[in-house]
């Protein structure tokens, strides 16, 4: 598929810890259409982060290493990039925005300065042009007396504006990826649609694509086009958006549904959780990861794991069950 | 009525809301930082730690006109009176040698001729000379020693705990082998060995300070970068494309640099008492240098008769002892403000 900006076929990851090693990402292939957002939701410890950070070369090493693999961006495979070639992709073709907005940007350095540092070292700006430059951005994320507040310091903004900052600093350069890594998840629900709002408003205005990683499935839903659910570092369910919640396949992807909260619901009972914890896997499994807290399973699933197959049009699970019927597929 | 409006000027909520005014030097160093540096300003110890290196400060800017040189080509030699091994006592003449008559210099002390004033050493070496323009040497051995130390501890202990792995290893094993060396006695033993080499003067001695003293400083700056650089704004400086390079120098070093410099700051103090010690052992500089340790030195032969020749070693020692006082008065006083616990307290 040419069309495909970003195509990230059979990545995996591993890191050495003295307990062994772990399998954090096994096997991921995944593909991002120009202009398209996809969402990745897993819980924690599924290896969405690590996935992203794999294909940017940011994996630390050791312990970490991106063991097979590759990640094609316009033709080129990132992950056999030189540590030079891949900076200048870093930053200016694919930028990214983190979590904590409170802890992402350096407190001994002014916005201005954290913001202008990607616009002369990737564009060549002078420094006069790169603080014009940095107020415009300020102003285009929506932080008002831009010109002023470049001197200020991060303790000097509140979290909802640092994570503004941020997706300013991420976007300087114009790039074709943005990889936002839970970029809602530390702010309060009123910042986290005005943060969903810019980006949306600035996907139209900028024409970029974006990874969206977060565990909250009402977020996914307000902003992705296609989802990717992730599980002990598989790809188990991938889907449109509406095709992943009007026809949910995976066990996982079910239980996930079933577990948020509802307005509609009239008997308030308890909300229903998934048993058990997510795996650490020490070994390359040869079950399904999710057998343990399935109420699905069957003897095949422990048996062999399931690869990603194609349900219907551009829907693909991986799992030994249909669940409409219950029985195997 | 007056209404609050978002925006405009509102008196009303002014008057309600006192909102503190952030001064310029607060914006510079940020809300932790500028505590530290209030703080440093508040106590009676540290108070008085400024206080006394004010006063040692004035003393080496004023160091000319305290004590005039007799030869100002070499200021640092100390001038001598005769060549009689005798000391002499506080306020005896000077006969030969004596210097010009500062402004001063009858206002305070009510004579026409410059007189001993700390009295004379072992081979006539005035001792107030020495003790005037010690100060000088004790500041700039003091800021050079711990400049250098601070930039080579800095710069290895950064490095091995950015890279990590086999270089952090081999780095940090360094360390530790130097670590084992009792620090006097090797510095000792390298200046001893470096002075033919190089020539009496200070360098030598500065030199091995120097090469013994980053170890401290290495190793807590390697402590604190390893935390620094797992921070997220370190990720975000890699993934907006930075080099190596400047992510650790404009990135990290910042951010986990102020317990070394506070390390440091305590140091000067240290490195003049080594210094005076090695100077004292007859180490480094030349006889008659106008160095503190130097000046204890002629006290050796007659330390016997210190009842009687007790200048010799009061003045140079005071001197010192309230230098390296000043300096850990402030160490102490920073200690206290950078301690979690003593927070609110001062």
């Amino acid at each position: 598929m040419p069309d495909l900006l970003l195509d990230i076929k059979g990545l995996e990851t591993q890191f050495k810890t003295p307990e062994g090693v772990v399998h954090a990402v096994n096997g991921v292939s995944f593909g991002l259409k120009e202009g398209e957002t996809l969402g990745v939701v897993g819980e924690s410890g599924c290896g969405k982060s690590v996935t992203m950070l794999s294909v940017l070369g940011l994996i630390p090493s050791p312990p970490g290493k991106v063991v097979a693999g590759e990640a094609l961006f316009s033709g080129q495979d990132l992950l056999k990039m030189t540590n030079e070639e891949i900076r200048h992709v870093r930053g200016a073709q694919i930028g990214m925005i983190f979590q904590d907005p409170m802890t992402s940007l350096n407190p001994v350095l002014t916005i201005g300065r954290q913001l202008e540092e990607p616009l002369m070292l990737h564009i060549g700006m002078t420094k006069h042009q790169a603080q014009e430059r940095a107020a415009e951005l300020l102003s285009l994320v929506g932080i008002p007396n831009a010109k002023e507040r470049l001197n200020d310091y991060p303790h000097q903004y509140s979290g909802g504006m640092r994570q503004r900052v941020m997706i300013a600093m991420a976007l300087s350069c114009s790039p074709q990826i943005l990889i936002a890594d839970e970029p809602t998840t530390a702010l309060d629900v009123t910042i986290q649609a005005q943060i969903m709002e810019l980006v949306k408003r600035l996907r139209e205005e900028l024409g970029m694509s974006i990874i969206w990683i977060t565990h909250d499935l009402g977020v996914v839903a307000g902003i992705a086009h296609r989802v990717a659910v992730m599980y002990g570092g598989y790809i188990i369910e991938e889907a449109s958006v509406n095709d992943l919640f009007a026809n949910p396949s995976h066990p996982y992807t079910l239980g996930l549904l079933g577990s948020l909260p509802r307005v509609d619901e009239v008997e308030h009972g308890r909300l229903f959780s998934i048993e058990g914890q997510p795996p650490v896997l020490y070994q390359k499994p040869t079950a399904c990861p999710f057998a343990p807290r399935c109420k699905w399973v069957m003897d095949r699933c422990w048996k062999e794991n399931p690869m990603l197959e194609s349900i219907s049009n551009e829907h693909r699970v991986a799992c030994w069950v249909d669940t409409k019927t219950g029985r195997s597929r | 009525m007056t209404q609050i409006t978002p925006s405009g000027n509102n008196e009303l909520l002014g008057a309600a809301v006192s909102i503190r005014k952030i001064s310029r030097l607060e914006r510079v160093l940020g809300p932790e930082n500028f505590r530290v540096v209030q703080g440093m300003f508040k106590t009676p110890a540290s108070i008085t730690g400024f206080t006394l290196i004010f006063f040692f400060i004035l003393i080496a800017i004023a160091a000319p006109i305290l004590a005039p040189p007799v030869n100002p080509n070499d200021p640092y030699k100390i001038p001598r009176d005769g060549f009689k091994s005798q000391p002499r006592e506080m306020g005896s003449e000077w006969t030969k040698n004596a210097p010009e008559i500062p402004f001063w210099y009858k206002a305070v002390t009510g004579k026409d001729e410059w007189v001993h004033l700390f009295g004379t050493a072992q081979g006539q070496y005035d001792i107030y000379y020495g003790v005037i323009w010690g100060t000088r040497t004790a500041f700039r051995t003091g800021l050079i020693v711990v400049l250098s130390t601070l930039l080579l501890g800095v710069l290895v202990g950064a490095i091995s705990a950015y890279y990590g792995g086999l270089v952090d290893n081999i780095l940090m094993r360094i360390v530790d082998v130097l670590m084992v060396l009792p620090s006097l006695m090797a510095t000792l033993i390298l200046a001893a060995v470096l002075t033919p080499v190089i020539g009496r003067s200070t360098l030598p001695v500065m030199i091995s300070l120097v090469a013994f003293g980053w170890l401290g400083y290495a190793r807590i700056i390697r402590g604190d970068i390893l935390s620094v650089k797992e921070r997220d704004y370190v990720l975000a400086a890699r993934v907006i494309g930075n080099k190596d390079s400047r992510i650790l120098f404009r990135h990290i070093i910042p951010n986990a640099v102020f317990p070394t410099l506070v390390l440091a700051s305590l140091a000067i103090g240290d490195v003049v008492l080594s210094f005076a010690a090695l100077s004292f052992l007859g180490i480094g500089v030349d006889v008659g240098y106008a160095d503190w340790g130097q000046v204890l030195a002629f006290a050796r032969n007659w330390i016997t008769n210190l009842d009687t020749y007790w200048f010799i070693i009061v003045w140079p020692g005071l001197a010192l002892v309230l230098y390296v006082m000043g300096f850990n008065l402030l160490g102490d006083a920073l200690r206290d403000v950078l301690d979690p616990r003593m927070r609110g307290k001062i």
